[in-house]
Parts: C-alpha cells; structure tokens; sequence
C-alpha cells in the first residue's frame, strides 16, 4: 500500500482567535499537534471546535493568529492550496460523479498520475472497491462516509481533519467504524484531527484529547491522564462523570489537604490538587466510590468517609448499577457498582456510607458554576 | 423526449406510476387527453393538410384545393432559407446571453440570498415582475428607449459606438437584445428552482480537493445545476426561435432582420399563401425537435435524476 509510505506534518496552531458579527466563536487558542498522531478536539455544540477546524481547513479565516503546518506558516493560503483534506460531517459526496470519481476528483486537480488505479486502490483500503461505479446516493450512510474517507485519504495530505463523521451512524455502525478509522490511521501514519462531541469516541481513538469549552482548550493529554485528573469543574462533568464537594482548605499536609464540607472531612493528595488554598472544590469518579450499608465502617487516613446517608435512585445499566445517594449536608453523590453478580444493595432507601481511597480524589483548579453540584 | 427535460425529477416517478393503470388513472387522463386531441392534434393534422395543399385552378387568392403538393416545402427552404437561418441564429444567440445573464442572477438569489427568506423572494417576484406588463407594450418601450435622439442613442453618438447615419432600432443586435430581454425571466427562473437547491456545502468539499474556485464552477456547480440549464434553454430557444414580435419592423428588427415568425405572418395574413405558411411552420416544428433531440440525448441530463 503506497498510502503507508507519506507521514504527517506538525500542525501549530498559535494565539488563534475568530470573532463573528455578535460573537466570538474562539477566544484563543494554542495548539501543537506532532506529526503522526490521531487528535482529537472534544467539546460541546458551540464550543467553537468546528469553527477551529474549519480555520485550519482553509474554509474560514482566523481574526487573529497564525496557523503552521509542517513550520509553513499557512494562514493566508486558500483552502484549495493546503495540503490538508477534510471528511466532512455530510461526506459532502458529488452527486453527480460515480464514487471512483468521486475518490480521484483531488488527485486529478493536482494531475498526479494515474488517478484512477490510485482511487481504487484507495477504495480498497475502505473495503469498497466493488462500488467503484455506483453513485453515492446508492451506498448506505456507513459506504458513504467510507467513500468521504477514502476521498480525503488518497491526496496523501500532511493533514486529515475529521468533522464528526460517525455522527449520523447508529452506534453499532460507529463503534465499527471507530475502529476501522483508527486501524486505517495507523496503517497510513498520517495526523489526524478529528473533532467530536462523543468523549466515548475521543478517548477511545485519540493518542491526544483536548477538551474545549466557550471558545478556549481547558485542558489536553492523552486520554487517560484527562480522565484521571480532570483540572476544571466542566472537564470533570463532561469527560464522563464526577461527584464535586467544594469547601474550605482546613488542613495542609506535606502530601496532602483536606477541606471541610459540612462537617465532613475530604482529603486529596496534593500532587493531585490544582489548588492548595482557599475555597477549593475536590471530585471523584463514581466508579472509584463504594458504599456500605452495615454502619460506619473503620475511619482511616488513606480514605474519605461520607456518610450516613439515602439510596435515592438505583439504575440498572447492564454493566454496573449506579446510585444516587442523598446525604445531609452534602447533597447527592453518585456511586457505580459493577455487575459482578454480588450487588450490594439493590433497595430504596437504605442508609449508608460512601468512601473512597484519598488518591482517588482530585482536586480542581475553579469551582463548579452555581447551581451544579 | 423534449418534455423529460422539463420536470427533472418527475421522470423517475413516472416509471414507478404508469405500472398501475386501472379505470380510475384512465379517467383522471382523459380530459387531458381530449384537451391534447382537441386543442394540439387536430390543429397540427390540419396545419399538415394546409401545407400540403395546391393552388386552385381558377387562380383565385387564397383559395386552394387538398392535395400532396410536397413543392411547397421545397420552395419554402429556397425562398426563405435566410429567414430560417437568421432564426435559428438569433434564437441561439439571444439564448446563449439570456443564459450569461440570468446564471449569475439565479446563482445569486437562489445561494448568495439563502437565508434571507424576504429579499429572496422580492429578488424572485422582481423577475416576473415584467410579466405584469404586456409584453408587446414592454418591447414598445425599448424601441422608445433605443430610438434616435433619446438619451441613451445620444451618448452612444457622442462616444461613437455608432457613426452619425448609423440606427440601432432595426438592426440585428436590436432584434436579438429584445430577445434576450423578453425571455430572461423563462431563463432564470428554471435556473433558480435548480440553484436554490444546490448544496453549497459541496463547493467547500471542491475546495478542500484542491479545485480552484474556477474549477469548482466548471466541475461542480454547473454540471449539479445542468437539469436547470437545460429547461432554461429549451424554454428560451425555443419560442425565440419562433418569436415574431421583436424581430418585426414595428418593433425592434427591419426587413433586414425578418425571422420564420415573420414570415409565416406575412404569408398567412397578407399574402394568404396558407400552404406556404403552413409548410414554413411545419418545418420550423421539425427542425427545432430534431435540435432539442439531439440537444438532450447529448446532454445526459439522465444521469442527474
């Protein structure tokens, strides 16, 4: 496969900033992606990532700010001049050509040689090389974005943005695809930039995730690293779940702090802690908690005590049971329990404790907005 | 095959359709069919007759008796194969520009104005807006417009596009600018309703692959809005080719610029040569279905269904 022979560019993106009439899509952003690597841009709807990715596509222009691809400074190159290609979130297929044409329309406005045998064998790598001659509109939603993949794909760009493509597939379909992608992506060792919503698919497909809020990155690592040590409240809430208890700092450890909470106690690790003074707010998974409902359990150091308090809401999810818990003072706390066939308590109403192990917890750089726990 | 070429997307669904046809189809065609056998049979039957009829012997004008006098076609393409020809290439002119025209009118109110609903549709009542005036009185009016001594001519004196004995009312470009003017609106509106339909999102996929702006018109754009092209042409050609007003010396042409149109007038009105003028139709019907034909086989306006 000569696809696998072409390797990627650095992509840089520096002091970015895009104004529209009324508002401000992106604040300012700086962004190194290195070569080779599968990105991935993770925010709500409005978070300004489409915008960004449209910048570095060419198809708008930043307000402020330069954009580097490979040390090139690109900024002020047209779209139709950068080496970089897009898989649309509406594949945006031409109608009006079969979908070999449609593969080998960039290769014949650049006249690289032999657009067709390159467009098929492009094709193949998407397992589609028996469509070659229908239309688009003839492929299923998963055959088209294929199409669109391999479209962008075949250029060989130093570049490959990805605008939510699996969004319009059903899930068994993306779950396949997700896959796919990210086999393709090491097969073809190009960069990727994939932009989504669905911090499942961030994290299951990028080496690197940035989660984006109001037109700013709040915070970038590899995908682990995010979800273990969440720095703000809204990368907390929106990569996954979290329990947050804000309170005063009471006590300062060499390796550690603990806050008071409504009489409660809650210790975090301070390597783990954004924030070592003040008002500062301490969260945990709710996988990492666990409940008990035989009294208060032993009080030890290495562990936070929350407690008594009521089962208020169980859910069955299939592969854990997730609780809510009300408990006086602090408010609601969820808790997953996996499946492992001895589910602790499956009743309403029972009392009791929540802890959870001090390296567990983490502690945030801001305080949940008001209104959210 | 011409009327395919009308309805972009209804050809599709007629294939599916005419697999029924119980009493009940039957009877919702029937009106249209005797409308058709009424209003355009039997008036084309009786124009072949007339084409085909002789001179009465008795000599008198505008009398003939029923016959196969085929001579008439024959003399018809000798005596007025200048008018056939100007016809042909004035209708192909005046198409061509009325197309100049209106692609980049219908491109910019059905794309440029997406989303602004209000001045949209002001931009598209404002091109029947012309309808609303009789079309003879708006052709009336350029000739008042374009006539010597009116301001425009003046200044085309005074910058010397024309020489101080030459008139632009009566000449060929004349003829053809009321043409393109008169049938702009047949033109653009075909070519919005295609237009207003494009997805625009398309031209940031051509220029995500490397097509220059004007590759992406040439690749993309004109070849997804070609069922537009096609309707918009075919309902410009061909009644320009038929067209009688414009090139008329009361209006906008001369004797120099006479079309069929005239022709089949003067014959039938003046001259009472009916065979003659009928003959003249006949022919014109047949040349223009051969062209559009050709026109649209070539075109393969089929593969945008």
């Amino acid at each position: 496969m000569t696809l696998a022979n072409v390797s990627g560019a650095d992509l840089e993106l520096v002091g970015i900033r895009k104004e529209y009439p009324g508002f401000v899509a992106v604040e300012e952003l700086d962004l190194k992606i290195p070569a080779g690597q599968f990105f991935a841009l993770l925010g709500p709807s409005g978070c300004g990532k489409t915008t960004t990715l449209r910048m570095i596509a060419g198809l708008d222009a930043p307000t402020r700010g330069k954009i580097y691809l490979g040390g090139k400074d690109i900024t002020d190159t047209k779209a139709h001049e950068r080496a970089i290609n897009t898989v649309f979130q509406s594949y945006a297929l031409f109608p009006h050509m079969s979908v070999l044409e449609n593969v080998a329309f960039g290769l014949r406005q650049r006249k690289i040689p032999n657009p067709v045998e390159l467009a098929t064998e492009a094709l193949n790598l998407v397992e589609l090389g028996h469509l070659a001659l229908r239309r688009p509109q003839q492929l299923s939603g998963g055959q088209q974005q294929r199409v669109a993949l391999a479209r962008a794909l075949v250029n060989r760009p130093s570049l490959l943005l990805l605008d939510e493509p699996l969004g319009a597939l059903d899930l068994k379909l993306r779950r396949q695809m997700q896959i796919e992608l990210k086999a393709i992506q090491i097969e073809v060792g190009l960069t990727f930039l994939h932009v989504t919503h669905d911090q499942e698919e961030a994290m299951d497909m990028a080496d690197t995730v940035a989660v984006m809020h109001k037109g700013r990155i709040e915070q970038m690592g590899a995908p682990e690293s995010l979800y273990d040590r969440p720095k703000t409240a809204f990368v907390a809430k929106f990569l996954g779940q979290s329990n947050l208890f804000v309170g005063d700092v009471v006590e300062e450890n060499p390796n550690s702090l603990s806050i008071d909470v409504n009489g409660h106690k809650l210790t975090v690790p301070k390597s783990r802690a954004e924030k070592h003074q003040g008002k500062i707010a301490i969260g945990v998974r709710p996988e990492k908690a666990t409940f008990h409902e035989n009294g208060k359990p032993q009080e030890s150091s290495d562990i936070n005590l929350i407690g008594p308090g009521e089962i208020i809401d169980i859910r069955f999810t299939g592969v854990s049971n997730q609780y809510q818990i009300d408990i006086p003072g602090i408010g609601e706390v969820t808790v997953f329990a996996q499946n492992v066939g001895k589910s602790p308590v499956t009743e309403l109403g029972a009392q009791v404790w929540v802890s959870w192990k001090v390296e567990h917890a983490f502690g945030l750089a801001d305080l949940p907005a008001a209104g959210e726990k | 095959m011409a009327f395919a070429a009308f309805g972009s997307a209804p050809a599709a669904a007629s294939s599916t359709s005419s697999r029924k046809s119980g009493p009940i189809v039957l009877a919702l065609l029937l009106p249209g069919l005797i409308y058709l056998g009424l209003f355009f049979l039997t008036p084309l039957f009786s124009l072949i007759i007339t084409s085909l009829e002789s001179p009465d012997p008795s000599g008198a004008i505008g009398a003939y008796l029923y016959g196969f006098e085929w001579q008439n076609y024959v003399n018809v393409i000798t005596d007025y194969l200048p008018q056939i020809l100007r016809s042909f290439l004035y209708a192909f002119l005046a198409t061509f520009f009325a197309l100049l025209i209106s692609y980049p009118l219908a491109y910019f109110i059905g794309v440029k104005l997406r989303g602004r609903g209000l001045i949209q549709r002001l931009m598209v009542t404002l091109v029947i807006a012309p309808f609303f005036i009789s079309f003879l009185l708006r052709t009336i009016a350029w000739k008042q417009i374009l006539s010597e001594g009116g301001p425009i001519m003046e200044w085309v004196h005074s910058v010397g596009l024309l020489g101080p004995s030459q008139y632009f009312i009566g000449t060929p470009a004349a003829v053809v600018f009321g043409l393109t003017y008169n049938f702009i609106p047949f033109m653009t509106l075909p070519l919005y309703t295609t237009l207003e339909r494009f997805d625009i999102r398309l031209l940031e996929a051509g220029a995500d692959l490397y097509a220059s702006p004007a590759k992406i018109f040439r690749k993309i754009t004109f070849p997804i809005s070609m069922p537009g092209v096609i309707s918009g042409t075919l309902l410009t050609f061909i009644p320009i080719a038929g067209d009688y007003v414009n090139a008329s010396r009361d209006f906008l042409g001369s004797s120099k610029t006479s079309m069929i149109g005239n022709m089949v007038e003067a014959d039938f009105l003046q001259n009472l040569r009916y065979p003659s003028a009928s003959a003249l139709s006949v022919l014109l019907m047949a040349v223009i279905l051969v062209i559009v034909s050709i026109y649209v086989k070539r075109s393969g306006t089929e593969d945008l269904l």
